[in-house]
């Protein structure tokens, strides 16, 4: 563990941690354990973002120094680095909704936790999420949404769940923009997350 | 003799005018923004008032009529666009009928539409910037003005002249300049509608609430030129050339705001804000990136004898205490998410607040839960004057309703 590049990257010093990180490989420095301070430093991040000290910009920055990282050490590690994923989370803005700002950020923040995460996009259209869950058999199911018309896309997607006889296995949690815990109890989720760290941390009670 | 609708015009202006002053008017006014609620209500689809102007007045007002706002707004500028933004192609947005289904609102499409290495262009002649490559990139059919001399190098005969014009008969300019003549015409009948609507609303005695537009210049930055991301990143990478861009967008911001009043003979201006909401930047971010271009405009308006009413979208809640410092009585603050309560004990003695019932309640509550909060709103927010009922934003879906009791509460119980 190097504590000097957890800390660089837990500041957002992106030009300092990544000429180290190039320093590092130069020295010949292993890239996984250079990979595993990187998700330590994004740990410090997150819980950053808990308490109000990082915001969006933040999360965005680190995963701008993560993507660098990973663009310097991934080609130099043999074979697949995934570490064992926690757990599968299917993700998507559901239909007539083209938002993606805030579900990337939760993909990432997902991902960077160690769950193993679908992506399907925006403007989902409910057959899609029901077939898509099908094949990818998520434990957690997360609706995105910014308008106010993405209430009853919602409402209808778990529906089409309940109907398709998948919703009994799933949790699922919303979130954006107009999405509130009245929102959540009208289309009936499991959940509604205030942000990224909140998907996370549901994410965690339900899956580990 | 009942009252009149010049009276009740009046009425309703000195209602909203008391209250942004800070007085107690005789009761809280009411106004929000109908946004696609009305072409829902009329049983028309987004798609449909987007193309058809007959459809668009109609579902506006019947919703005016029949709601009875104190305030309402000219639907034409920001809904009767479909016919006008398919002649320039534009590409900042989705709309019903053009990338997105007919019964669903219109969507920004996220991008960088100036690039990182375009800063330099923009500062040194945004205009010049603008017409050849941030036009040709949001409108499609303006593509051919990427072939454009810079026009500032036409100097004289023996400067540009002879030579400068020729790109002007090409035909990828020439398809541009077509376009424009075309686009031309359809924003000829934009405003012909906007200004016949405003007309007949005051023969029926409603006020507009807004002549004009303005924006945050970070958000002017953020939202159309660099996209989120990109200005997020920006703060971060080139935080110099981030304020400089603000700085020259603040001329632009209060001419846009002043040229389009004196058009209208309206002093209120609309600002909608959006990236410096908490979660969007720190406190420290906000400072220094989002408040003191937003600031300067606000106070420029106000010098200017405009009205800024500017919509705090999101949560603002810690940034009341920045906020504050405006001239008093001379603007309006609307809340969506923020902590409005703690807005009154902040803000209480400054500004006039307005908001701010949430969407989510509207769509998907009761009558009684509406009136419920609506009651909290009036007592504890509404104490003394220097408030507006509204929603927390513009709605599109609510049920009627709902809207019905926050309408009739308000008128009920919000009389001082």
């Amino acid at each position: 563990m190097n504590e000097t590049l957890i800390n660089l990257m837990a500041d957002l010093q992106e030009e300092e941690t990544l000429s180290m990180v190039n320093t590092l490989i130069k020295e010949g420095g292993n890239p996984m354990d250079i990979l595993s301070d990187a998700r330590s430093a994004m740990e410090i991040v997150g819980k950053r973002f808990e308490t109000s000290e990082y915001f969006i910009p933040d999360l965005m920055m680190a995963g701008e120094i993560l993507k660098g990282i990973s663009d310097i050490v991934k080609p130099l590690i043999q074979g697949d680095d995934a570490s064992a994923k926690k757990g599968k989370v299917l993700i998507g803005t559901v239909a007539g909704d083209i938002h993606d700002i805030g579900k990337d950020i939760v993909t990432f923040m997902l991902d960077v936790s160690g769950y193993d995460v679908l992506d399907i996009g925006i403007d989902v259209p409910i057959q899609v999420f029901v077939e898509k869950i099908q094949e990818f058999q998520p434990s957690v199911v997360g609706l995105s949404g910014f308008l106010t018309l993405a209430f009853d896309s919602m409402k209808k997607t778990v529906e089409a769940l309940e109907k398709a006889g998948l919703r009994d296995n799933l949790k699922i949690m919303i979130g954006g923009g107009q999405m509130d815990d009245e929102v959540r109890k009208y289309v009936r989720a499991d959940a509604y997350g205030k942000d990224a760290v909140a998907a996370v941390n549901l994410c965690k009670q339900w899956i580990g | 003799m009942g009252i009149t609708p010049e009276e009740l015009f009046k009425e309703r202006e000195k209602r909203v005018l008391d209250a942004i002053a800070l007085k107690k008017p005789d009761r809280v006014p009411i106004m929000p923004h109908f946004s696609f609620f009305p072409t829902k209500y009329s049983g028309f689809t987004p798609e449909e008032v987007m193309y058809d102007p007959e459809k668009l007045w109609k579902a506006q007002w019947k919703t005016l009529t029949e709601f009875e706002p104190d305030m309402d707004n000219s639907p034409f500028g920001l809904r009767f666009l479909g016919p006008l933004l398919e002649t320039l192609d534009f590409k900042q947005l989705k709309w019903p009928g053009h990338g997105l289904s007919p019964d669903v609102s219109y969507q920004f499409v996220e991008g960088e539409y100036m690039k990182v290495e375009e800063y330099d262009a923009f500062l040194s002649d945004p205009t010049d910037f603008m017409l050849r490559a941030y036009w040709p990139r949001i409108f499609g059919s303006l593509k051919g003005f990427e072939k454009l001399p810079p026009l500032r190098d036409i100097i004289t005969y023996s400067i540009g002249t002879a030579f400068g014009f020729g790109v002007f008969g090409s035909p990828e300019v020439t398809a541009a300049l077509d376009a424009l003549k075309k686009a031309g015409e359809k924003s000829l009948q934009i405003s012909q509608y906007s200004r016949l609507f405003a007309e007949k609303a005051r023969e029926a005695g409603f006020p507009m609430q807004y002549g004009g537009y303005s924006q945050a210049p970070f958000d002017t930055l953020g939202d159309y030129l660099r996209g989120t991301k990109g200005a997020m990143l920006d703060m971060y990478r080139r935080p110099e050339k981030i304020i400089k861009a603000c700085e020259k967008l603040l001329p632009i911001m209060f001419e846009v705001a002043v040229n389009a009043s004196k058009v209208s003979g309206n002093p209120r201006i609309f600002m909608p804000i959006h990236k410096g909401i908490d979660g969007f930047m720190s406190e420290e971010q906000f400072k220094k990136f989002f408040w003191p271009t937003l600031h300067a405009l606000i106070v420029a308006l106000i010098n200017e004898g405009l009205i800024p009413c500017v919509l705090w979208e999101g949560n603002c809640t810690t940034r009341l205490d920045i906020i504050k410092d405006i001239p008093e009585g001379k603007a309006l603050y609307g809340f969506e998410a923020t902590d409005i309560f703690r807005a009154k004990e902040v803000l209480g003695n400054r500004v006039c607040i307005r908001g701010n019932v949430p969407l989510s309640l509207l769509a998907t509550s009761n009558p009684e839960d509406v009136r419920a909060y609506c009651k909290k709103l009036i007592d504890i927010v509404g104490k003394d004057g220097g408030y507006i009922m509204d929603s927390a934003a513009g709605f599109d879906d609510a049920k009627p309703e709902n809207v019905k009791a926050m309408f009739d509460f308000t008128r009920e119980y919000g009389v001082y």
